[in-house]
């Protein structure tokens, strides 16, 4: 059993045009390591160097935002279905 | 192209300028045909980053507009932000951050009055201005 993890248009074309995976671990931050060592090319877009969310992506489990549930630690359970999305913003700098 | 009534482009602008003195923002959802998209609704967000230079759309917002699109059998066809000083056409943060290369990209001007709409399209550093049309 595992966690389906909904993956982002932007991010397909590192992945063989999945748009969604199964992916095992108890934790986001366990699900994130397993997805980027499958496919590395995406590490960049997922995670910053020291192992923390990128500023511009969102993660959930369900329906919670993982920032509010404790981010990289927040818990994963079988079935769960985590959706990443590419924050959207933008401006006049 | 896209497609909009006017109470859909009225929408955006009131969303724009409720956010003055900061830039506005939300999500455009309708349907897609070919290289024509539709907009049916639109789904204003606070702008978190509580700025008049930047935008980002709230990520429960972003989440609850996907996942209305899949309810409703439609597609987040992408998102709106204004420019409070300057013309309606993507910056270079807006190319930089474009989240979606299929995405619309549409640009509140409130420079001037009435406030001007337009809509491009970003794919890598490459914009491409795009024809909206108002249906009536």
């Amino acid at each position: 059993m595992a966690a389906t993890v909904r993956i982002p248009t932007v991010l397909r074309p590192a992945m063989g045009g999945l748009t969604t995976v199964s992916v095992e671990g108890a934790t986001i931050g366990a699900v994130l390591a397993e997805l980027t060592s499958t496919y590395p090319l995406i590490e960049s877009q997922l995670l910053n160097k020291d192992g923390s969310l990128h500023r511009f992506l969102n993660v959930y489990v369900n329906d919670d935002d993982v920032r509010y549930i404790g981010g990289v630690d927040a818990p994963v359970s079988d079935d769960d279905e985590i959706t990443l999305l590419p924050a959207v913003a933008g401006g006049f700098l | 192209m896209l497609n909009l009534t006017p109470a859909l482009r009225d929408a955006m602008v009131a969303t724009c300028i409720r956010a003055l003195p900061n830039e506005g923002c939300g999500l455009i959802l309708g349907r897609v045909a070919g290289d024509d998209a539709t907009v049916t609704e639109v789904v204003a967000s606070p702008n978190v980053a509580e700025s008049a230079r930047i935008y980002e759309v709230d990520s429960r917002v972003l989440f609850q507009a996907f996942r209305r699109a899949d309810v409703e059998g439609l597609s987040v066809l992408g998102v709106f932000h204004s420019h409070t000083h300057s013309e309606a056409y993507p910056s270079p943060t807006d190319v930089r951050q474009a989240p979606d290369p299929q995405w619309h990209y549409i640009l509140v001007s409130l420079r001037d009055i009435p406030a001007v709409v337009r809509s491009f399209r970003i794919e890598g550093d490459t914009v491409t201005s795009e024809e909206i049309y108002i249906e009536d």
